[in-house]
């Protein structure tokens, strides 16, 4: 198998993970990247990265524990074979990253030092102070150059991917790619293509993704015929900070260190938030949720935060949802040990040390839980196996996808330090199922590859010249504005059915004006202007299967939330009233697993989103309802519980399980 | 300017920028001037996305839109460097209120100008990666399969090895350095890439390697496993365009976004070089 090509697409952590592992077992990469892959968007990764350790281990925790917060944190959505592979896979990827020299803050005695984040109760985060994302990206970028200077890697930076090529059998055989200086459009000819491209943060304007996280590569495989998934569940983080270009992220790490969201009791409380008494402060997450205080899931505090800013009228700004985080009694060596990254960011941005002053914060969207579809074999002991071509291959044969670009891991929302885990993982897992792949699939030959390159090439040609030449009239950069503003209001913290059929149609008017644009730039040299007006297009059907996705389903699972269908809190206040409730509550509750506890999946082939509904694996862990120890709800957790205990011991006595194989 | 009397903060209604362009490369360059209305928290990437989306110049002119590199707008990826009012630094944390108190009247913006310019403010960097894979600027391990955690490390040397892993590879050091001088490479008539590369990568071997280069060097060879090819990366460190190139002009410590201590680097670079040599001397 060896010296077999394999492109990959994307030089972020999934990116580059795959691309070390598939060169150490022989292959040779293409790897294409918009930007050169050391400045990937995995470098605005902050906290850290999640597994089980030594520590935690001691204290109860294991692999388990940590599948089940990642799907008790996703609501269930995810399916578990490939969560739980990553789980107990976690451990080992982050020995691997710290033999690759990641600068993991220490304990004094010389281990990796851990933090807590949310979601769960343990310290399962290894970070590298705040810039840990960057840390890892630069240990894979180093040993994926050492790969380049041994001729095994052919790094294309500055190339977007502008789509698959297929055969007639719709087999992937390579790509096409555009230099973004030279505007060369050419094909890369291979039997496999991983497409590792990241989110696409930049179909709302401003997020707290990078530029080049547009969503494009994603929509190109989509357009040709690679199923997009979940694609409503999108993350909005609760703590970020504004600017005319950006939302910038404040890690969750800040609140793993020991910083406490607050509000003062009045709003819009003019007072230095240093001189307000603590009896003028609502530190609300820590009040509605004891057990897990500021560490609530993102989704939760989220919401909270819109809940006290809209509903309660706390918000610190008028007009805007503003909270506090405050750091300011934590030491600063300490704080800037641990959090140096995002304290500079703030100080340098806001004008303001955070570590005298409260820093003022708003939510921001910051990851898509959804993305493209792709398989997964299941193990004997619900994980996956190794090794697998189906792992991490899309509908299309021969078209992987791995990172925030694929759906797998994160359900209806993502905890956080699970992201830099499941990109780093799925690149390194996916290679041996790539290599076994084109081992089992038979080649094109050279003349029929020939002339799929020379069709596609001169395809991709003829759109650059049309669309370089079209004078509709319009401005791709004041529609982008547009469509970031119209998916910022109708699809993000809070969902409502009237405002996303809106905002279905004005995505789908901006779509059509996105295809009259006219550009200010018609040259052929490092012209962003049409680079920018493919992408735009582009996003419009991730747009379209985002709010189609979320118009339709009719329920609150994780990120997605529509008031219109939320599961009531109980009134009652005498606890016979309340035990009733809760029996009801619970129906509902299986009611609605029953009808949208599914995988949404989108066939874009047409620009016009299909969606159809897909069972989901929960054969580890049976659902439950996500309460956090949320006051007020722990009759539900007990009627629940008690549930799952009778159908436990119905499927003991009512089926024989069969006998484990020795 | 016009300013803006209800702010406390003098931010104006609207103000100029003035952009050095350049068409291509080997292209001559060429100034422009650009208004654009004030916003607040505005940095030099909005003000550029806003130039790019009116793609006019102050005079009403229609261009095409002002080409420039960016990446992550929070200075983690070391994209968007250039030269603003005279000084090399991230355009996004270039704030606009800030470069408007410090210079009232415009913004200059220009390219980095030791790097080949591709168009208007994007530059190649290639030569800066190139320097990085020059001096094994990796830990060679043996594999990826699982072996077991990593050595334990003191929490002092981690402090000391974290800050030099930071560098963006942004070019900032570069810029200000006055040895590393600029090489550009045009492509002739006809030539394939793979010459044309190789052409660049013969020429950027000739010239200096840089602070970043020297930084990640010591960085490697302070980790316990890379420091088992330390005589390697010092070879390349002597070899041609090498520290020995280093003029000690203590710029590049004063302008990297990143604060991370290049000369003390450069400096240990050159004492463990040196030990290499009357080391190898002896050794033949």
């Amino acid at each position: 198998m060896a010296n077999e090509k394999v492109v990959v697409v994307g030089g972020g952590l999934a990116g580059l993970s795959a691309t070390m592992k598939l060169c150490e077992l022989g292959a040779n990469v293409d790897l294409v990247s918009l930007v050169p892959v050391k400045r990937s968007h995995s470098v605005c990764a902050q906290g850290g990265i999640n597994s089980c350790n030594d520590q935690t281990r001691q204290i109860g925790d294991s692999e388990w524990s940590h599948l089940d917060d990642t799907v008790y944190g996703g609501d269930f959505l995810n399916n578990q074979p490939p969560v739980k592979e990553m789980a107990y896979w976690a451990p080992k990827v982050i020995d691997l990253m710290d033999r690759l020299g990641v600068t993991f803050n220490r304990t004094h005695e010389g281990f990796l030092d851990r933090r807590r984040f949310g979601g769960t109760l343990y310290k399962r985060t290894a970070f590298a102070g705040a810039t840990t994302g960057q840390q890892l990206l630069y240990a894979l970028d180093e040993q994926v150059r050492r790969w380049e200077a041994a001729g095994k890697v052919n790094k294309f930076e500055a190339w977007d991917f502008l789509g698959p090529m297929l055969d007639d059998n719709g087999t992937c055989r390579g790509c096409i790619a555009q230099n973004l200086n030279t505007m060369e459009i050419r094909s890369f000819p291979a039997d496999a293509v991983v497409v590792a491209s990241g989110g696409p943060g930049l179909i709302y304007g401003r997020s707290t993704m990078s530029v080049m996280c547009n969503g494009s590569a994603a929509s190109r495989i989509a357009k040709a015929g690679v199923k997009y998934a979940n694609g409503e569940f999108i993350q909005v983080h609760p703590t970020a900070i504004p600017g005319a270009d950006k939302l910038r992220l404040m890690s969750e790490s800040a609140r793993g260190e020991g910083g406490r969201v607050w509000v003062p009791r009045k709003g819009q409380d003019p007072r230095d938030p240093k001189s307000i008494p603590e009896s003028d402060r609502y530190y609300f997450l820590e009040e509605r949720y004891p057990e897990y205080g500021n560490l609530v899931p993102r989704d939760i505090a989220t919401r909270e935060i819109f809940d006290i800013c809209v509903n309660e009228g706390l918000s610190v700004e008028a007009g805007r949802q503003c909270v506090y985080l405050d750091l300011t009694h934590i030491p600063r060596a300490e704080l800037d040990r641990k959090l140096g990254g995002i304290m500079e960011i703030y100080e340098k941005f806001q004008g303001v040390d955070p570590r005298d002053v409260p820093m003022k914060i708003f939510p921001a969207v910051h990851y898509s839980m959804g993305g493209v579809w792709v398989d997964f074999e299941k193990s004997s002991d619900g994980g996956l196996v190794a090794g697998s071509p189906r792992n991490q291959q899309t509908n299309v044969p021969g078209l992987f996808a791995i990172g925030e670009c694929d759906y797998q891991y994160h359900g209806a929302n993502r905890l956080g330090a699970n992201s830099l885990l499941s990109c780093i993982f799925s690149g390194l897992f996916t290679a041996p199922g790539v290599l076994n792949y084109l081992s089992s699939s038979k080649g094109l030959g050279e003349d029929k590859t020939t002339s799929l390159c020379n069709d596609e090439i001169a395809k991709h040609k003829e759109r650059h010249e049309s669309l370089l030449s079209q004078t509709g009239g319009e401005n791709p950069y004041m529609i982008h504005r547009e469509l970031g503003d119209v998916m910022t209001k109708a699809a993000t913290v809070v969902r409502r059915n009237e405002q996303l059929e809106k905002a279905y149609e004005t995505v789908c008017d901006l779509a059509e004006r996105a295809n009259k644009s006219s550009l200010a730039d018609t040259g052929s040299w490092t012209n962003q202007n049409v680079v920018f007006t493919k992408s735009l297009i582009d996003m419009f059907p991730l747009a379209k299967a985002l709010v189609k996705g979320a118009l339709q389903r009719d329920e609150c699972r994780g990120a997605h939330y529509k008031p219109d269908f939320a599961m009531p809190p109980l009134q009652s206040t005498d606890d016979a009233g309340r035990r009733q409730e809760a029996e009801k509550w619970c129906d509902k509750f299986q009611a609605n697993i029953d009808k949208w506890l599914k995988t949404t999946v989108a066939d874009l082939t047409t620009g016009e989103p299909k969606i159809t509904y897909e069972a989901i694996d929960t054969s580890s862990i049976p659902p439950r309802p996500r309460l956090y120890g949320l006051v007020g709800a722990e009759v539900i957790d007990e009627v629940w519980k008690e549930r799952q205990r009778k159908a436990a011991v119905g499927n003991a006595t009512g089926e024989k399980s069969p006998q484990p194989v020795a | 300017m016009i300013a803006n009397a209800n702010n406390d903060d003098v931010t104006p209604v609207r103000f100029r920028v003035k952009i050095k362009r350049q068409d291509g490369p080997g292209k001559p360059s060429y100034w422009e001037t650009h208004q654009v209305e004030y916003e607040e928290n505005m940095n030099v990437i909005s003000v550029l996305q806003r130039i790019a989306a009116n793609a006019k110049t102050a005079d009403g002119k229609g261009v095409a839109p002002v080409a420039w590199d960016c990446g992550c707008l929070e200075e983690v990826c070391g994209s968007c460097t250039m030269v603003i009012n005279g000084r090399v630094r991230q355009s996004c944390s270039a704030l606009v209120a800030k470069l408007l108190r410090d210079q009232p009247d415009e913004i200059t913006l220009e390219p980095m100008s030791k790097f080949p310019v591709e168009r208007d403010l994007v530059v190649s960097r290639k030569r800066a990666f190139q320097a990085l894979q020059k001096v094994k600027a990796w830990v060679p391990v043996d594999s990826y399969v699982d072996m077991g955690a990593g050595e334990k490390q003191s929490r002092a040397d981690q402090e000391k090895s974290y800050p030099l892993s930071q560098c963006m590879t942004c070019g900032c050091c570069l810029e200000a350095c006055p040895q590393y001088t600029k090489i550009e490479v045009l492509r002739e008539d006809g030539e394939s890439d793979a010459d044309f590369e190789k052409r660049q990568e013969e020429a950027n071997a000739a010239g200096f390697i840089g602070a970043h280069a020297i930084n990640q060097a010591m960085l490697f060879n302070d980790n316990p496993t890379g420091k088992f090819s330390k005589a390697e990366r010092l070879d390349a460190l002597t070899d041609q365009g090498g520290i020995q190139m280093c003029g000690n002009a203590q710029n590049c410590v004063a302008v990297c976004p990143k604060e991370i201590p290049l000369t003390t680097s450069i400096a240990r670079a050159g004492r463990s070089v040196t030990v290499h040599q009357i080391k190898k001397w002896f050794d033949s």
